[in-house]
């Protein structure tokens, strides 16, 4: 086999385990999105057009409780945010790709395709075809959750309640940090990130998210710059 | 017709903040500090996804202590940490919190 194709298995292989809650809750999106009434064709155009689960519940959230497009537009444009760290994390990987690569990588760079890709980039940093990894991991991403929005767009809330299986999207982030729970720096960071999601969790528009990203990286910025003085 | 208006507005405003930093970024020109910060975002972003959705029950008040929650996050971290398998520690996360859900 060659080694695009490789690359391509390895970027599906690695992010299958990620489905367990990526299954659930596409189908719970799409019930959602039938049951505040938004329609069929309406709920499923978000999953191809913003393609983000959270910005998508986001979305449809505030607009059904009487919010503006104004307001739902931007609310979920600062959950997406993120988004731009993690491009700055690939982008040191991909920068010789044609700029068509780096158009269509854009669009599949999801929470868990970066998870599992920085990973994989960051071991194989000389390989030629390492971008391989990132296109398996969110076509993946990208066929499952187009499925399953059209499964619970068709079939309604198929996902008893009772199982809670949201509580898998949690377990699912915790999974993949937590090789860095033996490193201190890296225990800072999620602890800090962690409280002050909590502390912040009302802010204005959705944005404790970003806000914890912000102040986590700025203080393990200052604490590094401290230690190389001493 | 206002909602595809909003839809393809947020689905752009999206798409860009994937592919600004990707676009943007030449990586010659990233300090050593400035990539050795970027090698955090992991550790960064996930947390602000964990914690809430732990820690915060429907009226974003704090759960209790003995929250089944909490029981199975405690459960994923011990079980994570040993085993270093991702799945086994969505799986023991999930099963721990049903126990507790289920049984008591």
């Amino acid at each position: 086999m060659s080694k695009k194709t490789d690359n391509l298995l390895k970027g599906f292989y690695d992010v299958s385990p990620l489905l367990l809650p990526v299954v659930p809750f596409g189908i719970i999106f799409g019930a959602i999105g039938i049951e505040l009434g938004f329609g069929p064709y309406t709920t499923y155009a978000t999953s191809i057009i913003i393609f983000s689960g959270a910005s998508q519940i986001v979305f449809f959230q505030l607009l059904s409780n009487g919010a503006s497009s104004l307001i739902a537009i931007t609310s979920s444009s600062v959950v997406s945010t993120r988004h731009l760290l993690y491009g700055a994390v690939v982008a040191q990987y991909l920068s010789k790709l044609s700029l068509m690569w780096k158009i269509f990588l854009s669009y599949l760079l999801t929470d868990q395709a970066f998870a599992v890709s920085q990973e994989f980039f960051k071991k194989n940093s000389n390989d030629e075809y390492k971008h391989y990894h990132l296109l398996g991991a969110g076509l993946t991403l990208w066929i499952v959750w187009q499925l399953t929005t059209v499964i619970g767009i068709l079939l309604g809330s198929i996902v008893p309640e009772e199982l809670g299986l949201s509580f898998t999207i949690p377990l699912t982030f915790l999974a993949l940090l937590i090789n860095y729970f033996r490193k201190i720096d890296h225990l800072i960071v999620i602890f800090l990130s962690g409280l002050s999601s909590i502390l912040f969790y009302e802010a204005p528009l959705k944005s404790y998210i970003i806000l914890s990203c912000v102040i986590s990286l700025f203080i393990i910025f200052l604490i590094n710059k401290f230690q190389k003085k001493i | 017709m206002t909602i595809w208006i909003s839809i393809v507005i947020a689905g752009i405003i999206n798409y860009l903040t994937r592919l600004g930093s990707i676009l943007l970024i030449k990586p010659e020109k990233l300090s050593e500090s400035a990539k050795k910060i970027l090698g955090y975002v992991p550790s960064a972003v996930f947390p602000a996804i964990i914690f809430p959705a732990v820690f915060l029950n429907e009226t974003n008040t704090i759960v209790q202590i003995n929250d089944p929650k909490i029981i199975g996050f405690f459960v994923a971290i011990v079980i994570g940490y040993i085993s270093k398998n991702i799945i086994l520690t969505i799986i023991a996360g999930l099963i721990s919190y049903w126990i507790v859900i289920f049984l008591f």
